[in-house]
């Protein structure tokens, strides 16, 4: 099995970058959940148990505010539906090493960056390299937002601030690529970007809660999108 | 933390996973249907636009100091530097207008 060359150590030498990318957003998604009215803990739990940026960042303000049970599920539901995707094109990447319950921790752990290294190996990939692959990103994960969390209480405000608007520094660095080479995209941007600052803003609009708002805006403008423009290439390109 | 913020976590927790989980279990083929490729394709940018607009313009303490963030950062991702560059580029953006402001 040429898969099966792929050893722990290797995995993890692979996961290190990724770890530390997560350490520095996870620290900012650390001061933000703290600064929204969470706890330390309560930050650090979701972490622990979701590692994914933008359904953890869409949560806090419907945990804060007390919102619905149904609300954070059918956004989480939306948010994370690509994560569908990407585990049926990783699935397709395992070698015969790989059990039924391997794929169930896998599976916890198969973020965008996680997914964009497997796939890029030439071979299939073993069970060693994966669970070496997937220690530093849930490390790095999470003691960047126990970081954040506490920094939050500690840094002075203008700083705390400032780092209010790190997460959202990223999805713009995640956006802009592809916005530029893309011009289905650029224009499926626009369009959600209008409808969500409708929500927000028209007074008749705006008592919609903020995560029905960020769905409606999506999925409305993905399924336009779909149907007017949809995608030649065989490979998802998502790397959220 | 109380009962109620384990429910949220639990069913936050549980929907993230299952999306994950289930396909690597049970599915073995590609999707085949364009429609469905392009709409999961569209997902994530349309998910993140909706997103960040406009609730990054209330992410600092001043709409002002939000808004030369977000300049900086358009612009930096603009030249594909690196999530962390754009991120703390942003940051230092609004850090910059915030000294500003306390000073003026």
């Amino acid at each position: 099995m040429s898969g099966d060359n792929f050893s722990f150590k290797m995995g993890l030498y692979n996961g290190i970058p990724i770890g530390l990318g997560y350490l520095s957003v996870a620290f900012a998604f650390g001061i933000f959940a703290t600064n929204s009215g969470l706890g330390i803990l309560e930050s650090v739990f979701i972490s622990m148990f979701n590692v994914t940026s933008a359904g953890q960042l869409a949560a806090v303000p419907i945990i804060s505010s007390g919102g619905s049970v149904f609300e954070l599920f059918l956004t989480e539901v939306v948010i994370n539906s690509r994560y569908s995707l990407m585990s049926v094109s990783l699935s397709q990447k395992f070698g015969d090493s790989v059990r039924l319950r391997d794929r169930l921790i896998f599976g916890f752990m198969n973020t965008d960056e996680v997914f964009a290294v497997a796939v890029s190996k030439p071979a299939s990939v073993s069970r060693k390299y994966m669970y070496g692959l997937i220690i530093a990103p849930f490390v790095g994960w999470t003691v960047g937002t126990l970081f954040g969390a506490v920094a939050g209480n500690i840094l002075p405000d203008v700083l705390v601030s400032s780092l209010g608007i790190a997460i959202y520094g990223m999805f713009i660095a995640i956006l802009m690529p592809e916005v530029r080479r893309e011009k289905s995209t650029m224009l499926a941007v626009i369009v959600a970007t209008a409808l969500s600052c409708l929500f927000f803003y028209l007074p008749q609009l705006s008592k919609i809660q903020g995560g029905f708002a960020i769905i409606i805006s999506s999925v409305l403008t993905s399924l336009v999108f779909a149907l007017i423009r949809p995608i030649d290439n065989e490979e998802e390109e998502s790397d959220v | 933390m109380d009962f109620k913020f384990f429910i949220y976590l639990i069913v936050m927790a549980g929907a993230t996973y299952l999306i994950r989980m289930l396909p690597l279990v049970f599915f073995h083929k590609k999707i085949k249907s364009r429609f469905i490729r392009s709409f999961l394709y569209y997902i994530p940018y349309t998910v993140l636009a909706s997103m960040t607009f406009p609730a990054v313009f209330y992410a600092t303490s001043s709409v002002l100091s939000a808004a030369v963030g977000v300049c900086v950062a358009v612009v930096l991702a603009y030249f594909r530097l690196s999530l962390i560059t754009v991120a703390l580029g942003a940051s230092v953006g609004v850090l910059a207008v915030e000294l500003l402001q306390i000073l003026i």
